[in-house]
């Protein structure tokens, strides 16, 4: 396969997985921070959150992979996962690095998930905002920056990663929120 | 449904932590033979013995992790 080709499909999953990630992120936080219980709808959040998080690392792999194997600029393996050790865009490449490491950390600990406590499990849980927002700095400056279409795809998940963040800290907690109502009751 | 008794042996028994349960609710979608909701949206086991491919399913969705198997 032709460099320019695998350049281009690093570019093309890379942006596809930012999408996916952003995807499973805001449906984590409505998951997370739901305002009203609301059993279908949680069902369908919780079975995407959980298998596009599985199934994104696809897109992911192969943007590694092919941004590696292309040629043309130097990227090592080494500098997938240890950050700052690139010589392409030493910065840029290692947020990549970083978020790659934090995601395989998040996703290795939820498979895990019943045999850890939920207080180490939800401790790195929480590493998801800081994976996403290393992943869309690194998508921004990187791989879109002389495509305008790309660029604001990146820039769209950004907007509207960070409205779900906000609304995540300001909403108040729905079971807390039931617990109150119940316990304000009159015994009957 | 004849052979309900010859597999009983085999069904998985749920349960339901609830000090850890905030009510999202997905265990009565995934398990609607066994779950419904109280009018708070928090579960009410109505048969504990359920197949287990589902308890597996179910418990591994529970975004509290109050369902577990007995």
């Amino acid at each position: 396969m032709s460099s320019e080709l695998l350049w281009y499909l690093s570019r093309a999953t890379g942006v596809v997985s930012i999408v996916l990630l952003t995807v499973v992120v805001v449906i984590g936080m409505v998951t997370a921070g739901r305002r009203r219980p609301h059993a279908d709808r949680a069902t369908i959040a919780a079975g995407i959150h959980r298998w596009l998080s599985l199934g994104m690392t696809v897109f992911i792999a192969t943007h590694i992979i092919t941004a590696v194997a292309e040629g043309y600029v130097d990227i090592s393996w080494l500098s997938v996962v240890v950050p700052f050790t690139s010589g392409y865009e030493t910065v840029w490449i290692g947020f990549g690095a970083i978020a790659i490491d934090l995601l395989v950390t998040i996703i290795v600990t939820s498979l895990l998930r019943h045999r850890i406590s939920e207080r180490y499990w939800r401790g790195i849980h929480w590493a998801s905002y800081g994976l996403w927002l290393f992943a869309i700095i690194h998508g921004f400056a990187l791989g879109t920056a002389d495509q305008p279409i790309l660029q604001g795809i990146t820039l769209a998940c950004g907007v509207v990663g960070g409205l779900a963040a906000s609304w995540r800290v300001a909403v108040s907690h729905a079971d807390t929120d039931r617990r109150q109502e119940i316990k304000s009751q009159e015994w009957v | 449904m004849s052979d309900t008794r010859a597999v009983e042996s085999d069904l998985a028994r749920i349960g339901v932590d609830r000090v850890l349960c905030t009510g999202h609710g997905i265990c009565a979608r995934t398990l609607p033979e066994a779950i419904v909701l109280d009018e708070w949206g928090y579960p009410i086991l109505a048969a504990d013995a359920v197949r287990p491919a589902d308890a597996k399913l179910a418990v591994k969705l529970c975004p509290a992790r109050a369902l577990f198997l007995r």
